[in-house]
């Protein structure tokens, strides 16, 4: 087996038997990061020099015995995470150009355990999008398909797993951006509970949706990953200071008496035969493990799309204010006075989508629609949110697909946002709601595209998620299927 | 005048907390632009803002000062608009939920007390600074300076309840008096601490409904409020007779002219879309901590004028006075508290110590003579040791040397004489060196009294006691 194909645990195995040294591994990842990039285009910046230091500083951390599970492994970030002296753009051109002060939380806590950084990774601009097509650095493709899409918005995290460019990744996920690229690139992605991973020092989409997690080769990477970074922060006043789980302690293989839900809503006419399939299979699978399954329903599943798209965009209207071309990257030179600036630096600076979604957030805001949109559509986020509270009273995870379809071709629907939006309809409650979600390989097309299964937990139920995910993993071989590239 | 005036005033107060409303930044003023900033007051992308529980102590001490209900829960909201000195384009402020409301204030104004209504008062961060400069090589710029951004503001905003300007400063000087004496603002209205916006408009006297109002911007001294709404009711009265509308519109203060001009119009108004802020738990405030912050709270002027009135017998002015500041009425408090006669302590507080500090424009906190000395000192006169006259240079010299007063009568020998013989012998030499006036005074020309005790007294260097003086010296002028 190539390096480049390794988990984080088997990697850590060798480091620790010291079979290798992080600087080889590290090396290891830089060629195929050269060798594969001009096709996927996984990353917006490769930190090759940065990545060999920091091996060198983990190979004698490693020497003086002072060794964490992270400690000499080739990592990368979305390019959404502050990086302290690396550039930071969230794939925006009015971030062109900015290098951070300082390190995000995230970033900081997977420096303490010695991880080496090998670059920034593409995503949609400002996070907004499934595609991964907004960018200002260009699309990023998916390994298993070249002309297809990876997902997005974290799809540079996701390709760089299916391209084995990295060994595992950190995204954000705000309406799916972690499960739908995970789905489409065949790796397993965990969005955790609202509060338990810190914000501080990631870029701000939707500051009350936007959670941090891990993009890994199996489940048990997803459990280390989870456990280096969550947390209680001082600095975010939203992460919650609840202790943290030896979430590898929870993958006991055991799902005797587990009660799955089911939700009706999720599975509608017309769902995607391949994903149909994808489904049926697993809970075939996890009846064979011991799992029971309950009929249930999230009645309010039908407005969180229309809930999403005005909560989100109406604090990302406000998120995004502070680019306003005074400070940080792109700043038009040539505009006369103040407001001139402003206008002609934001219309210069940020892509139509982003745009689109300033546009729609301020006019939800506004005086006068106030009541009527954001307002509104908070009442309805709590419905949603109370959905999957009384769901959780007689079910211990839930059951869903992903995504409605394996990855559509690059361009699809680029012009087309109400259908590319309607990609998220899966992804998009658990959000609203705070709770966890996990997206699990669990199959795969009939063009040969990755197709994912979604476990929900309850609030701070990642062990429970994880639990499941791992025990459908050891039950199947999806996860072992690797993109031809 | 036909119209009825009605006037409410929003006060920025700044609060004198070591840090920042949500970062650890200092909030000194005065430092070089930019360097007590951290990526939260930036504004930096990824930064988040963490609530400084000083700020939120400060607000529920003014709420509970002016009688106001403070809030078990209330939330944070972000006002959005564009400007260079605002780095996330929003600032944090509270809307729907302040921390404080349904308050009030007691003024007097010609001898009357009127309730003047608080709607609120809410916690709020501030802006940065821009600097506009022109020099020769970079034409004109404009530079921002963001030490003051994130620096904790309280908003207090009253009813429309005063009716006058002199309405209107006086509500602003109690409401100045208080947020001093709660020791939460510095009160200096020159570098912006406690600065007031006034909404004034005018109706036909006996009409319900208001009309419409100017919103007054910089008015940074109660002078100046006073100009302004004296200005701009004038201005208004003249549209109005005329037949004229007033305009909803901000209007600037001009202190050079005492006028006010527009600033900008309602339509210009912006459109603020203020909305919980998604980064900031909404704050819970526990009665025990309201009860703690309450039993915290210093005596209030208006108490403690009233206490000085009926407990320490202080005539009216003297309790006013002596009230009117935290400073001055500490002193005063702490020098009674080791002498306790207050008519004396107010008479030399008022007196002696309030003119050497203002001579040398120093504060009470800084006075050499402490409490404890001035009031070794009134021991000093009271046990007789040396006179009220003396005691004068004792306090110079005090307030000079910071020694201690019973020294500097040893050291300067300024012990009062008591001794009749001593007395005596004084006397029999001063009017055995005057013995023309000595004639004349035996022969009805009793003025010549004063004459006898200052000789006498400049014969003793001023230490001869003076009632011993009187006596004797009476005596001996029979004879």
């Amino acid at each position: 087996m190539e390096l480049h194909e390794l988990t984080i645990h088997e990697l850590h195995e060798k480091l620790k038997n010291r079979e290798i040294s992080s600087v080889e591994a590290t090396k290891a990842f830089l060629a195929r990061i050269d060798a594969v990039e001009d096709q996927v285009k996984s990353f917006i910046t490769v930190t090759a020099a940065e990545a060999l230091k920091n091996a060198e500083a983990a190979d004698k951390r490693i020497a003086a015995g002072d060794m964490d599970v992270l400690t000499g492994i080739p990592l990368a970030l979305k390019d959404i995470f502050l990086t302290e002296g690396i550039l930071t753009t969230c794939a925006s051109r009015i971030l062109s150009g900015f290098v951070p002060p300082y390190d995000a939380t995230a970033t900081a806590r997977l420096k303490a355990r010695g991880m080496v950084l090998l670059g920034k990774l593409n995503q949609d601009e400002f996070a907004m999008g499934s595609s991964t097509e907004t960018s200002w650095f260009g699309k990023t493709r998916n390994p298993w398909n070249l002309d297809c899409i990876p997902g997005g918005s974290s799809g540079g995290s996701a390709a760089a797993i299916a391209a084995q460019q990295a060994v595992a990744t950190l995204g954000t996920d705000t309406g799916g951006s972690i499960r739908q690229p995970a789905s489409h690139c065949g790796c397993v992605g965990l969005k955790p509970t609202y509060g338990r991973v810190s914000r501080y020092g990631v870029i701000a989409f939707a500051s009350s949706l936007d959670q941090v997690g891990p993009l890994t080769r199996d489940v048990t990477d997803s459990a280390i990953m989870l456990g280096a970074v969550a947390g209680y922060d001082p600095k975010d006043s939203t992460s919650v200071d609840t202790p943290v789980p030896d979430y590898l302690q929870a993958l006991t293989g055991d799902l005797k008496g587990l009660r799955i839900g089911l939700p009706r809503e999720y599975f509608i006419e017309g769902l995607d035969p391949d994903v149909k399939k994808a489904m049926d299979e697993a809970i075939a699978t996890y009846r064979a493990l011991g799992a029971e399954f309950v009929e249930m329903s999230l009645p309010h599943t039908d407005y969180a799309i229309a809930v999403y798209y005005l909560i989100a965009t109406a604090e990302a209207s406000s998120n995004l204010a502070r680019y306003d071309g005074v400070r940080f990257g792109h700043r038009n030179q040539d505009a006369r006075g103040l407001l001139d600036m402003y206008m002609v630096s934001r219309d210069e600076g940020f892509g139509a989508e982003v745009k689109r979604r300033i546009m729609l957030g301020t006019y939800a805001l506004s005086s006068g629609y106030y009541d009527a949109y954001y307002l509104k559509a908070q009442k309805a986020r709590t419905l949603i949110m109370q959905d999957f509270i009384t769901a959780f009273e007689s079910v211990d995870v839930i059951l869903t697909p992903v995504a409605p379809t394996p990855a559509f071709r690059l361009g699809e629907k680029a012009d087309d946002p109400l259908q590319m939006y309607l990609s998220d309809i899966f992804t998009i409650p658990v959000n609203l709601a705070g709770t966890c979600g996990i997206s699990v390989p669990a199959g795969l097309s009939s063009d040969g595209l990755p197709v994912g299964l979604q476990l929900i937990g309850k609030h701070f139920g990642e062990e429970t998620i994880l639990r499941a995910a791992h025990a459908f993993e050891q039950a199947t071989e999806w996860h072992k299927k690797k993109a031809n590239i | 005048m036909k119209y009825q005036v009605v006037i409410g005033l929003e006060v920025h107060v700044q609060l004198l907390t070591n840090t920042k409303i949500f970062c650890g930044c200092s909030t000194r003023f005065g430092a070089e632009p930019n360097s007590q900033t951290c990526p939260v007051c930036l504004g930096l992308p990824g930064a988040l803002p963490v609530l400084n529980k000083k700020v939120v102590e400060y607000a529920i001490r003014a709420g509970l000062a002016t009688s106001c209900s403070i809030a078990p829960r209330s939330i944070f909201a972000r006002k959005n608009y564009f400007y260079p000195d605002l780095p996330k384009g929003y600032q944090i402020s509270q809307y729907e939920l302040p921390i404080c409301v349904d308050g009030r204030l007691d003024i007097e104004v010609d001898g009357e007390t009127k309730r003047i209504g608080i709607t609120r008062i809410h916690m709020e961060e501030d802006a940065g600074k821009l600097v506009h400069l022109e020099t020769m090589e970079a034409g004109e710029k404009s530079y921002v300076d963001l030490n003051r951004a994130c620096t904790p503001l309280l908003e207090v905003v009253s009813e429309p309840d005063m009716r006058s300007a002199d309405e209107a400063v006086a509500y602003l000087k109690k409401l100045h008096q208080i947020v001093t004496y709660l020791g939460i603002c510095d009160g200096n209205m020159e570098e912006g601490s406690f600065r007031c916006d006034a909404n004034v408009s005018l109706m036909p006297v006996g009409a319900e409904e208001f009309g419409t109002r100017a919103e007054l911007k910089n008015i940074n001294s109660f002078r100046f409020v006073k100009q302004a709404i004296e200005y701009e009711i004038e201005r208004q009265a003249e549209i109005l007779d005329e037949g004229g509308k007033v305009v909803q519109e901000t209007r600037l203060f001009d202190p050079a002219t005492g006028t006010t001009r527009s600033m900008r119009g309602k339509e210009e108004a912006h459109d603020y879309r203020y909305f919980p802020d998604p980064d900031l738990v909404p704050l819970v405030v526990s009665g025990d901590w309201i009860e703690e912050v309450r039993s915290s709270l210093p005596e209030l002027p208006d108490a403690k004028r009233q206490r000085y009135q009926a407990e320490l017998g202080l005539p009216e002015y003297d309790a006013e006075v002596l009230a009117a500041s935290r400073d001055i009425a500490d002193y005063f408090d702490a020098c009674v508290a080791l002498y306790p006669q207050a008519k004396p302590v107010s008479n030399w507080v008022m007196g002696e110590v309030l003119r050497a500090l203002k001579e040398d424009n120093r504060e009470f906190a800084d006075c050499p003579v402490t409490p404890r000395l001035l009031a070794e000192m009134l021991k000093l006169v009271e046990s007789g040791t040396i006179s009220g006259k003396i005691a004068k240079t004792v306090f110079d010299e005090m307030y000079k040397t910071g020694k201690e007063p019973a020294k500097i009568v040893e050291e300067k020998g300024l012990v009062q004489v008591s001794d009749t013989g001593a007395i005596e012998k004084i006397i029999d030499e001063v009017l055995t060196a005057n013995p023309d006036n000595v004639e004349q005074y035996r022969g009805g020309k009793e003025k010549l009294f004063g004459f006898f005790v200052g000789q006498v007294m400049k014969a003793s260097k001023g230490k001869a006691n003076p009632a011993l003086v009187n006596e004797i010296l009476l005596n001996k002028l029979k004879g």
